[in-house]
């Protein structure tokens, strides 16, 4: 409640609320003496209590006027000048300490909302730091496969023909072998069965003929 | 027994002044007990000016800032400088009826002339104030806007009537209901005693049932203290804001 009593206005209007009970207590005085003086058996009536009503009673509108203007006008200078001030102090005190306390809080939540917008930021960039890396490294490691794997198979191709060209070579020994031992064989049986000696040239030569013959 | 003894005033200490008669006497004197609890409240429970208000200081805020709101409510934002005055209007009022409910004090806003005083000064300062600030235009306030002029030799007249009428009806309506909660309280307190004289073992018995009935017309009569004092400060906050603003 800031200004509710300032200083420049409450002075005036002290002023007006003191003329206010000043003239109200002349008027009502002067009426009442008059009222007194035409009831002079209520104004006794007092000290009987058996007048009826005490509050109607004018004897004591004077004193109860007096020490209501009195007490009254006491009351409002110690509220406008002493206590309500005092009182309107600690509460503007109060309220802003409140409003700055309130300020501090928001300034430090949006402080704390930076950092943690910091820390995002910097735990976004870890993460895809992370996966270049992880990407990389799955791709090395898959060109690093596949090179062996290459590799592999042109070794067991290799060893492959390698093989196939031994097999033939073998089998083509072989026939060779069989082809000189069958022309012997050939010639033996034909020497002894016949009494022929056939040359070993002719002998192949008509074993190469069945064989080619057989194919 | 007469539950108008109550209201009795006694002089305490003579005192004669220009020819009046303006002894100290016990409406004085709690006039002067209340004025001096609520100089009291406010200048003993702010003592501290603590941040976190303890129970006193409580106390005190709350009366301000109830004060406060019933001026800013009622008598709108140009009346803060007239906060002063509408406070001590309550805080006197609301203790004094309060002060009324310890047995063997003096209520003196159960008089008459008490409670018409206090509503004439509202009455002149109101007057004065709207004088001040609207000069001669503030007898305009007793022709309301678009009537008919035709009407105003019997709007005027009702108009006027009615705006003396406000320091009657104000202090009538607070002695009124002091006065008559008073007596009830003591009729009813009466009625016990009676039946208990008059009936003798009985009484004892009977003699409850009023007291019973005195028991819950006490918390009525606390209500009925604060409300008027409520009544009484939200009247004169209404007025002010005629002053202000002349409809």
């Amino acid at each position: 409640m800031p200004n509710l009593l300032a200083k420049g206005r409450l002075a005036r209007w002290s002023g007006v609320a003191g003329v206010s009970l000043v003239t109200l207590t002349t008027m009502a005085g002067t009426v009442l003496a008059a009222a007194a003086e035409h009831a002079p058996d209520a104004a006794h009536g007092g000290e009987h209590a058996s007048g009826g009503l005490p509050q109607l009673n004018p004897a004591n509108f004077p004193t109860q006027i007096f020490w209501l203007a009195l007490t009254f006008g006491v009351l409002y200078y110690l509220m406008s000048k002493k206590a309500l001030p005092r009182v309107a102090e600690v509460l503007e005190a109060r309220q802003e300490r409140i409003s700055r306390d309130l300020a501090k809080a928001a300034q430090l939540k949006e402080e704390a909302e930076a950092v943690l917008a910091q820390v995002e930021k910097s735990l976004a960039g870890a993460r895809a730091e992370a996966l270049t890396l992880i990407g990389q490294a799955s791709a090395e490691i898959e060109a690093n496969n596949q090179a062996r794997q290459a590799a592999l198979n042109a070794d067991l191709s290799a060893r492959l023909t390698a093989a196939e060209a031994s097999i033939a070579s073998a089998k083509e020994q072989a026939i060779a072998n069989v082809r000189i031992a069958s022309a012997d064989i050939a010639r033996d049986i034909a020497s002894r069965l016949a009494g022929i000696d056939v040359d070993s040239a002719q002998a192949e030569a008509a074993v190469a003929a069945v064989i080619e013959e057989r194919r | 027994m007469d539950p108008l003894h109550q209201f009795q005033i006694n002089p305490l200490f003579q005192i004669v002044l220009g020819g009046y008669d303006v002894s100290f006497t016990n409406s004085a004197l709690f006039m002067v007990v209340a004025v001096a609890l609520i100089y009291a409240l406010l200048v003993v429970g702010m003592a501290n000016k603590s941040m976190v208000p303890g129970r006193l200081q409580s106390l005190a805020e709350v009366s301000y800032e109830f004060v406060a709101g019933l001026v800013r409510d009622n008598a709108g934002h140009d009346a803060k400088p007239y906060f002063p005055f509408v406070f001590s209007i309550f805080m006197f009022v609301l203790i004094g009826n309060m002060i009324g409910m310890i047995p063997y004090t003096f209520t003196f806003t159960s008089h008459i002339i008490v409670t018409f005083a206090l509503a004439a000064t509202v009455f002149v300062f109101v007057t004065i104030l709207a004088l001040l600030k609207h000069g001669l235009h503030f007898f305009s306030f007793f022709m309301p806007h678009g009537a008919p002029v035709a009407l105003a030799p019997i709007l005027i007249p009702i108009e006027v009537i009615s705006y003396v009428m406000r320091p009657v009806s104000l202090s009538i309506r607070l002695f009124a209901n002091m006065m008559a909660g008073h007596t009830m309280l003591k009729v009813f307190a009466g009625f016990t005693v009676l039946m208990i004289s008059g009936l003798g073992a009985l009484g004892f018995v009977t003699g409850l049932v009023p007291l019973a009935i005195n028991v819950a017309l006490t918390g009525f009569e606390f209500l009925v203290a604060f409300l008027q004092a409520y009544v009484f400060s939200i009247l004169t906050c209404l007025y002010i804001r005629d002053a202000l603003e002349l409809h």
